[in-house]
């Protein structure tokens, strides 16, 4: 088994005349914790449908865990923990009906819970700390709680690659916290964590890899080499006021 | 026992026979449908495709095919037109619904002028329970009892679809199929409908059971339940009322409906207001 979790090559990707990859390549190890950075519409949320298999590239090869993204979705491999805006917070589902979701893959076609079921769900809500809130409706949890049971569901599907979208909007600082040790945690236990974040403040700290995104990866690697003066304020088109470089 | 009397009564009658079956068939698949509509948000593309429809009920009755059958084909006309139109133009959605079911409604109504006597017409824009034919009731009881079991077989799946369509493909859910089965099974359901409450109100009937019950709960499969009751309790009132008042079905059935949202919405608000006042006291 190679040690790349996720690869595309020459990989374009465009709505009707619209480009919104170009001619992309990156290839991320497993057990890394990558920032995915770059301007709103610079390719970031097509860059994670590509992974996950929703989008079908023009052109290109994508490989996730060894295999295409159909196979790669019919094991599971990939889990998407959604934007807090993406999600329905009122819809009448309880905090383990979420998670239960995380096994529909792997269920009969009528979507009943198995035993097995119930013992992975238990464990996800046990291991980001949510299985006390198990009977809660989601919308009457904070902020990072919220994120907590996307998290969870991730770890039910039984995903090697966690992709997260814009994590820590809306979160507080002591939230945000605890979520990044929680992702950290889990990155050490194996997990391979990707994230799509705005937060370029505390990605250093975080992050051990940044990819670099404007309509393709510019630049990808450790985050001491990448996450440079030059290479961020050229995806960001140079708009930097707030940001200290080493 | 005079309650006894006044329900069974009426009973001796094969027609409120029927009546009584249709309507409860009718009651629980519209109610079960709801739940799923109103929590994708897809109340108004349900409006749309019972509007659509009625060029087709003519069309049937013109060529002698049942009416659900030329309904179901109009409806499936919509679905795929209002599709192809949102994703290659900028109007954005709403305007294309509503675009294209007055379109068709349009259509049918001239239709209707021409060829149809104005009776018929009242019976397909509002229904007319109490004076449906054998045929069209089994054909109803049928097709409605289907639905409503395939909805409940897959509830799981329609409401991972209604939730989180992004999570169930990205695991190899085949969403593109479950999206148009559901769509298939709203247009079959409306077009069932149409005898009972007619072409105008069906649209009452797919979103005000489930609004209902989810002001009442927080759990889906109660959400489910809670529709039911409510919706087959309104039809039945409505069946009843037609035939000791001589009111319309379809408006009293959709009239007690919104009567039954409203109460809970006010007694709701009301409870609120009690607990703030008492906190403040």
């Amino acid at each position: 088994m190679s040690n790349i979790a996720i690869s595309l090559k020459n990989v374009s990707v465009s709505y009707g005349d619209k480009e919104a990859l170009r001619d992309t390549s990156i290839e991320i190890p497993y057990h890394t914790f990558t920032g995915v950075i770059g301007m709103n519409g610079a390719g970031k949320s097509t860059l994670f449908k590509v992974i996950m298999g929703l989008v079908t590239p023009q052109t290109g090869k994508v490989i996730v865990c060894g295999d295409d993204t159909k196979t790669a979705q019919k094991h599971g491999h990939v889990a998407y923990v959604p934007q807090t805006e993406q999600v329905d917070w009122d819809f009448p589902i309880s905090v383990y009906e979420v998670v239960m979701m995380g096994r529909i893959g792997t269920q009969n076609i009528f979507k009943t819970s198995t035993a097995v079921d119930h013992e992975f769900v238990t464990n996800a809500l046990t291991q980001v700390r949510m299985i006390d809130f198990k009977d809660r409706q989601i919308g009457e949890l904070s902020g990072g709680q919220k994120k907590r049971v996307f998290v969870a569901r991730a770890l039910a599907q039984g995903a090697d690659i966690l992709l997260l979208d814009e994590p820590f909007a809306g979160l507080d600082a002591t939230s945000e916290h605890s979520l990044i040790e929680l992702l950290i945690s889990l990155k050490e236990n194996g997990k391979t964590v990707i994230l799509a974040t705005h937060d370029l403040l505390s990605l250093p700290d975080t992050c051990d890899e940044v990819a670099l995104v404007k309509y393709r990866v510019i630049a990808h690697g450790p985050t001491k080499e990448v996450f440079t003066k030059e290479l961020v304020s050229q995806t960001f088109d140079g708009l930097l006021h707030h940001i200290k470089f080493d | 026992m005079f309650i006894i009397e006044f329900i069974l009564e009426p009973l001796q009658y094969a027609f409120m026979m029927k009546a009584v079956i249709v309507a409860v068939v009718v009651g629980v698949t519209c109610a079960l449908l709801s739940c799923f509509l109103i929590l994708k948000g897809w109340s108004l593309l349900g409006d749309a495709i019972s509007h659509a429809v009625l060029p087709g009920v003519v069309l049937a009755y013109m060529v002698g095919i049942p009416f659900g059958l030329g309904a179901f084909i109009f409806a499936m006309i919509s679905v795929v037109l209002i599709g192809y139109i949102k994703s290659n133009s900028k109007i954005k959605e709403d305007a294309v619904m509503g675009i294209v079911f007055t379109t068709l409604f349009a259509l049918g109504l001239m239709l209707i002028s021409k060829i149809v006597s104005s009776v018929d017409l009242t019976h397909v824009l509002f229904g007319e329970l109490l004076g449906i034919s054998n045929e069209s009731a089994w054909y109803t009881a049928i097709i409605l009892g289907t639905v409503s079991a395939v909805v409940l077989i897959f509830r799981r799946v329609f409401m991972v679809f209604a939730f989180d369509p992004m999570h169930a493909q990205s695991v190899g859910l085949p969403i593109t199929f479950i999206h148009y089965a559901f769509l298939v099974l709203l247009a079959i359901t409306i077009t069932g409908s149409i005898q009972t409450v007619g072409i105008i109100l069906v649209i009452a009937m797919l979103i005000t059971p489930g609004s209902t019950a989810f002001l009442l709960t927080k759990h889906f499969p109660t959400m489910l339940q809670i529709a039911v009751l409510v919706s087959v309790a309104s039809s039945l009132i409505g069946a009843y009322a037609s035939y000791y008042f001589d009111v319309a079905t379809g408006g009293t059935i959709v009239f007690v409906q919104g009567l039954m949202f409203m109460s809970v919405f006010g007694y709701q608000k009301l409870v609120k207001l009690a607990s703030k006042k008492t906190r403040l006291t």
